[in-house]
């Protein structure tokens, strides 16, 4: 098996375990975790195609670090949010969060 | 000579349809003068009725005919009007005169009933379809009278809807009827479509059964004419649907008497004798009256013998003597059966109102709880007594007349036919007279304190019964063999005096009084301490199937109701399961889905995330496959 395939598995996988956790899981929290994982994986694939595809540069690398930049604006901002929703709902739950279907 | 009432006469069937009117719609203010409203209308009509016969009598004025076009589709016009006729004439006194004493009668019957107006307007409606059905001048005009008789019927049979049996007797007027009525409106259906101009006018079946022979072939003729029979068939209670006449007892006595002196069993003879040219046009067809009228007559009178119920064997006799009626129409003669009819109407309304004193009095109807009445209610049991002797055939009574009129009849017709009349007028003799001496003499048997708390019914009850039982010992008179003025003005022919009918006279007046004698050995002379009913006799099964009325009830129970009634579950079932399941399927899948979409906008994240990546997903499945086709 080639590197880039190995990697690409390797970000699927991530991927999925994130989308699982993001579709699964009560706490609010984790949900965040996951969906830092999904970014991860994303971010290991841009980092794979930039070393082993097909016209390799730097563009992808550098792209990934701007997206860790913005995942961890995000992940500040989704904290900040999860916070305030606490204070107004105390609970982190996220089955509780259904004013949209009400 | 100008007919002046004749051409009034469109208003005798709107004095009651007026007062049926007003008393439906204000009948809640009306408790106690709904009543008089109901018979001033029905002695305006027979008023108007008297006004009219006395005039053609006199003058021997032409048929009177108007009306006006109804309803013209392409070229075909129906007309509506009415058309008085010497035949017509007399029914209208015959079903107003009725109709006033039983009208009058009723105000002491129903007394103390709470539905005393809903009553009256009853009766007024069925003395307006009546009185219609007579004044129509074409079959289509006589179809709507027939049936909003057959309604009033109904209704009144049903009136103390809170008793099951009068529900179920008033569905069973109704729907037994119902077979009739199929005949006679196919065969009006039949005559509109080979009468020449698709005319429907009794004028002009006359005109084309009488004289223009020919024009419509014999076996059509043939088949309508049954079909005309079959509606009469019904209505008048003639044998095999003549079922639902006894049961029609479960209706208000005066209702009895009505339905059964003058208007909704006398519509089948008068149809009869309308349109009696194109019975005369096959032979087929009058056979079969004739016979069917003779059997009816001879299985109904075999039937009263053994009914404990005083209604139910005059019900009976009824159905007997409308056989007779038959049996005069199919022997040619329907000036005897029109006779016949109108006799009968005058001692049928008295002995039905006579019944209903003796059951006001004792508030049973059973005979065997009767008996020595006679003493107590004086006036009742002396008029009853000429209603028993006019319809057992005594001379020189009103039935005696009219009897003879229909035997001479059949006499000249066919020896089996005279035979069956005779052996009938035996029987009539024989049950009226037991049902007379049961009723009235002897001692009670009943409740002993409540035989002896009967008295006589108020003067508003006896004075119609002394009315008709004058009409009933005198009324024959209007035709005897010796001068039959009756049949010459009906018919417009001068009839022959027929004094070779004597023989025949002595044989009905012979059976007549042979069965009053039988009755008399066997109910009042050697009276049985048990009053007579339910002795051991030889033959118990004949005596068992006269009692039970030839089991026809049970017949026509197995051979149509119960197959009826299965196919009924069985349609039901059909209905149920793939009708109805049909739409509970269509309904389910509609409310599936409004609960999956429901469940779909739970306002949950993760499921819309959900929904979005299975989407995402088959996206891709999909734009991934399309690689491989």
């Amino acid at each position: 098996m080639s590197m880039l395939a190995s990697y690409l598995t390797l970000a699927a996988v991530l991927f999925c375990i994130g989308l699982y956790g993001v579709l699964t899981k009560r706490n609010a929290v984790v949900v965040l975790l996951c969906i830092e994982l999904m970014l991860g994986a994303v971010n290991l694939n841009l980092i794979a195609f930039a070393k082993y595809g097909v016209v390799p540069s730097l563009t992808g690398q550098i792209f990934s670090l701007f997206a860790i930049t913005v995942a961890a604006a995000e992940a500040a901002v989704g904290i900040a949010v999860l916070i305030v929703l606490y204070r107004s709902r105390a609970t982190v739950n996220v089955d509780d969060y259904d004013r949209l279907g009400r | 000579m100008r007919a002046v009432f004749s051409q009034y006469a469109w208003l005798a069937p709107l004095f009651p349809l007026a007062a049926f009117v007003v008393l439906t719609t204000l009948s809640r203010n009306l408790k106690r003068t709904g009543a008089f409203i109901a018979i001033v209308a029905s002695l305006a009509s027979l008023a108007l009725s008297l006004l009219i016969a006395f005039e053609r009598i006199g003058t021997g004025a032409e048929d009177y005919s108007g009306g006006f076009a109804w309803l013209t589709i392409g070229s075909v016009t129906l007309s509506a009007g009415f058309e008085v006729t010497n035949l017509t004439a007399l029914m209208l006194v015959i079903v107003s005169l009725v109709a006033f004493l039983v009208n009058l009668y009723s105000l002491g019957y129903m007394r103390d009933d709470e539905r005393k107006s809903v009553f009256y307007a009853y009766l007024s409606l069925f003395a307006c379809s009546m009185l219609g059905l007579v004044l129509a001048d074409n079959l289509l005009l006589l179809y709507i009278g027939w049936e909003l008789v057959g309604v009033c019927s109904f209704l009144l049979i049903g009136f103390w809807f809170h008793k099951p049996e009068a529900r179920a007797a008033a569905k069973k007027a109704f729907i037994v009827t119902r077979v009739g009525d199929l005949g006679l409106l196919i065969a009006i259906l039949l005559l509109f479509r080979y009468m020449p101009g698709h005319a429907l006018d009794f004028v002009s079946l006359h005109n084309v059964f009488d004289s223009q022979a020919g024009v419509i072939s014999t076996s059509i003729t043939t088949a309508i004419a049954l079909l005309l029979f079959l509606g009469a068939v019904g209505k008048s209670g003639q044998f095999p649907l003549h079922v639902w006449l006894p049961d029609a007892m479960e209706g208000p006595t005066p209702v009895s008497a009505l339905i059964h002196a003058a208007t909704m069993v006398a519509a089948g003879v008068f149809l009869v004798a309308r349109t009696y040219d194109i019975f005369e046009a096959s032979a087929v067809a009058l056979d079969t009256v004739a016979y069917i009228g003779a059997f009816t007559a001879l299985l109904a009178a075999t039937a009263a013998l053994k009914q404990n119920d005083i209604k139910r064997v005059l019900a009976y006799s009824t159905v007997s003597q409308l056989g007779y009626m038959m049996l005069a129409l199919g022997s040619g003669s329907w000036t005897a059966a029109v006779f016949h009819l109108f006799t009968h109407a005058f001692f049928k309304a008295l002995l039905f109102l006579g019944a209903g004193n003796v059951i006001h009095a004792l508030h049973t109807q059973d005979l065997r709880q009767m008996g020595g009445l006679g003493r107590r209610m004086k006036t009742t049991a002396w008029t009853f007594g000429a209603g028993v002797l006019a319809l057992s055939g005594v001379p020189p009574l009103a039935g005696f007349w009219s009897k003879d009129a229909v035997l001479a009849a059949a006499f000249e017709r066919h020896p089996l036919l005279f035979a069956a009349g005779i052996v009938t007028a035996c029987f009539t003799a024989l049950y009226m007279a037991r049902l007379f001496i049961l009723a009235f003499w002897g001692r009670p048997r009943g409740d002993a304190a409540l035989a002896a708390r009967a008295k006589e019914a108020p003067a508003v009850m006896t004075a119609p019964l002394l009315v008709l039982a004058a009409l009933s010992v005198a009324a024959g008179f209007v035709q005897t063999p010796f001068g039959s003025w009756l049949g010459a003005w009906l018919s417009g022919e001068a009839i022959p005096e027929q004094a070779e009918n004597v023989p025949v006279m002595a044989a009905s007046a012979a059976a007549g009084l042979l069965g009053l004698y039988l009755g008399w050995l066997l109910y009042g002379k050697g009276a049985p301490k048990g009053g007579g009913a339910g002795q051991t006799r030889p033959w118990p099964w004949l005596v068992r199937l006269v009692e039970r009325e030839y089991y026809l009830n049970e017949a026509y129970g197995y051979l149509f109701v119960k197959p009826l009634q299965g196919l009924g579950r069985a349609l039901r079932l059909f209905d149920d399961a793939v009708v109805g399941g049909a739409g509970r399927l269509a309904a389910g899948a509609v409310q599936a889905l409004g609960r999956l979409n429901s469940r779909l906008l739970s306002g949950q994240l993760q499921t819309y995330g959900l929904a979005a990546v299975i989407a995402a997903v088959v996206l891709m499945l999909a734009i991934a496959g399309r690689g491989f086709w």
